[in-house]
């Protein structure tokens, strides 16, 4: 269980780098996944978190860093038949199901396009035959391969953008807020099915999302970004119990929960970046305050944690 | 508590090709002076649909009120003329959309966006209604308003923009605000703030908010009562205690055990089966039946009246007739129950069962 499948060292996206819009989207990260473990990625629009799951599955180029997918550089140049294995090995299921899935194409040409490009499958009958198979894993049913996305509600469509994206056999997929645009009844559809393919297949995720109870609920460890940076990691029930950075807490108490007597008590700790005050020869990085738990924070910083903790 | 608005026996089909939908299929509910009544229910439940047939915005052509009657201070609203309407729309009544993203004009500045309601309903000239603008931007929380007001939307953030959307709407005191999903947009921290602004503007103005949203976090937060809705109809309505502590219809409690709660370990989710109905051919008994372990054969046949649990609290179940066999809610809804005084599950906090 603790071999890293995925290890993220320094990566760095600038877009627009060294003109004077430049946005540094990704400013220098480092995390690992596990083989078979679920990794949360949560912060507000625009912290990046959907640009670090593109930039490693290589949508994007990497300004800096590497992103190391069982030792070996996503990043670096390729032959064309490396590439193509790495592509079967990772997938992605997007956000908005109803932008993701070509609306000219029947539902058994996009899930069966992967096994066209990857050659997985020969002849049209067992072409049609693994599209039902992947149909029936994701709780749809054979009819289905033969209708187009708009006969599909956003359940079953995101339901369809799974099938897809398990039809390679990926071993790692990247999940960028897929059940955002879902409603509450149907989320708890889609979550459990991603839980029990895990189970079964022994799938990697990486789980974008800004529903933090959701992703609590579905991850084993924790990322939080803020601006481009990661500014604490620790395994679910620990960041919960006890976030130390300050836009953890912040985001922490943000969250409305379903319990009125609480939501009259609750009280929201807003976050200013300008309260670290950091000085100019301080050096803010990543430390282990505790066993597994990861905060950005300057020696100072880490110092008090430290001593909070005991 | 005065009635503002009612809206009675509300029915509401929309004609397609493939035949008449019916979104609403008979909604009763009442809104008070000053509070918030929260709306929740799945997409396709006519949520949306109701508040857009209050403020009639919906497509003459396609959209046919079938029967009932929305009531504002005497007036039908689905009768009166659109001219009289427009008088109202805006005014009286306005309303909050879900993207700020999209609604606001592009082309014009802020300013002139949140001064065209003054100019239309109140009697005052450019220079009062300007003054009057950057009051609002003010009082919704935009830092350097004199000058802001000059920009145009792309201008401004996605929270800066919704509170623009709200100062518009809130530009001629309305006495009910519609906010349909104003923040399911939003982060969760700018959706706080969008949420204490708007308590924080109730307060000030006592007006009557109607609240449409599928979160259910956000309806503890905000509501004081709350209607759920499901297949074009109100399937249970009760303050937001009665509803979360002592939820009667198993709808409200697959609602509220889908939820993933925050000290929750390793469970399962609870996830509702199957898809909500088809309202081109609604089913002729509870529209739930199809998806609830609880459901009875009478379900199948007769739609369920409304039961009075308490003055306040009312649900469409059959399973609160005296002849209903006694069912256990989900131990989940269960929990929620121990803690409500009133509930079978009360659970004193000595301990002993009442």
């Amino acid at each position: 269980m603790s071999e890293n499948l995925i290890e993220v060292r320094n990566l760095k996206q600038y877009f627009n780098a060294g003109k004077s819009t430049e946005v540094r989207a990704i400013d220098d990260i480092s995390f690992a996944i596990k083989r078979g473990e679920t990794f949360g990625l949560v912060g507000e629009s625009g912290c990046g978190k959907s640009t670090t799951g593109r930039t490693m599955i290589r949508l994007y180029d990497a300004t800096a860093g590497q992103v190391l997918y069982n030792g070996v550089d996503v990043h670096a140049p390729k032959s064309k038949k490396e590439n193509h294995a790495l592509n079967r090995k990772m997938q992605m299921i997007f956000q908005d199901p109803y932008a993701s899935l070509n609306p000219r194409m029947k539902v058994l040409d996009i899930i069966a396009e992967g096994l066209d490009i990857h050659g997985l499958v020969k002849g049209k009958t067992e072409r049609k035959q693994r599209v039902i198979d992947l149909l029936e894993t994701v709780g749809l049913n054979r009819e289905h391969a033969e209708r187009y996305p708009h006969e599909f509600s956003g359940g079953q469509r995101q339901r369809i953008g799974i099938a897809r994206a398990l039809a390679v056999d990926p071993e790692f997929i990247i999940a960028d807020e897929p059940i955002s645009a879902l409603d509450v009844s149907i989320q708890a559809q889609v979550v459990n099915l991603l839980k029990e393919l895990q189970e079964e297949k022994g799938l990697t995720y990486l789980f974008i999302a800004h529903d933090l109870s959701m992703v609590k609920y579905i991850s084993d460890r924790i990322g939080v970004m803020y601006f481009g940076k990661l500014v604490e990691m620790a395994p679910a029930d620990e960041l919960y119990r006890n976030p130390m950075h300050a836009y953890t807490k912040s985001l922490l108490s943000a969250i409305p929960l379903p319990d009125p007597i609480y939501e009259r008590s609750r009280v929201r700790h807003p976050y200013n970046p300008k309260d670290h005050q950091y000085g100019s020869d301080e050096k803010v990085e990543f430390r282990e305050v505790a066993p597994e738990h990861f905060v950005l924070c300057s020696e100072k910083e880490f110092a008090e944690m430290q001593a909070a903790r005991v | 508590m005065t009635k503002i608005l009612e809206v009675k026996d509300l029915e509401l089909s929309f004609h397609t090709f493939a035949g008449e939908v019916k979104a609403i299929r008979g909604v009763n509910f009442d809104l008070h002076k000053g509070e918030t009544l929260a709306i929740v229910g799945e997409s396709g439940s006519g949520k949306s649909v109701t508040t857009k047939s209050i403020m009639r915005l919906l497509p003459e052509s396609s959209a046919e009120y079938k029967n009932g009657e929305i009531l504002f201070e005497g007036k039908d609203l689905t009768k009166i003329p659109e001219k009289n309407m427009q008088k109202i729309r805006g005014k009286d009544i306005s309303m909050i959309f879900q993207d700020p993203m999209t609604s606001l004009n592009p082309t014009m500045t802020i300013g002139r966006q949140i001064m065209e309601p003054i100019l239309k309903h109140q009697k005052l000239n450019k220079s009062e209604a300007r003054k009057k603008t950057i009051e609002l931007l003010n009082l919704v929380g935009i830092p350097n308003a004199e000058n802001r007001y000059k920009m145009y939307p792309h201008q401004f953030s996605g929270g800066q923009r919704q509170r623009i959307v709200i100062a518009i709407a809130l530009a001629c005191n309305p006495k009910i605000l519609i906010a349909d999903e104003p923040t399911t947009a939003l982060d969760v921290t700018i959706q706080a703030q969008i949420l204490e602004l708007m308590k924080d503007i109730q307060k000030k103005t006592d007006t009557s908010i109607i609240f449409i949203t599928h979160d259910l976090g956000v309806v503890a937060n905000v509501a004081d009562r709350v209607a759920v809705m499901y297949g074009g109809r109100i399937v249970e309505i009760g303050t937001v205690d009665e509803i979360f502590y002592n939820p009667q219809h198993p709808y409200t409690w697959g609602l509220l055990s889908s939820m993933p709660s925050m000290d929750l370990e390793d469970q399962k989710l609870y996830a509702i089966p199957g898809t909500p109905p088809d309202l081109l051919n609604p089913p002729k008994g509870d529209a739930f039946a199809l998806r609830s372990e609880y459901a009875m054969r009478i379900d199948m046949e007769r739609r369920a009246p409304f039961f009075k649990v308490s003055e306040t609290h009312y649900a469409a179940t059959w399973l609160l007739h005296p002849q209903a066999p006694q069912v256990e809610p989900p131990a989940l809804v269960i929990e929620r129950m121990k803690t409500f005084k009133g509930s079978r599950y009360y659970v004193d906090q000595t301990g002993g069962t009442v």
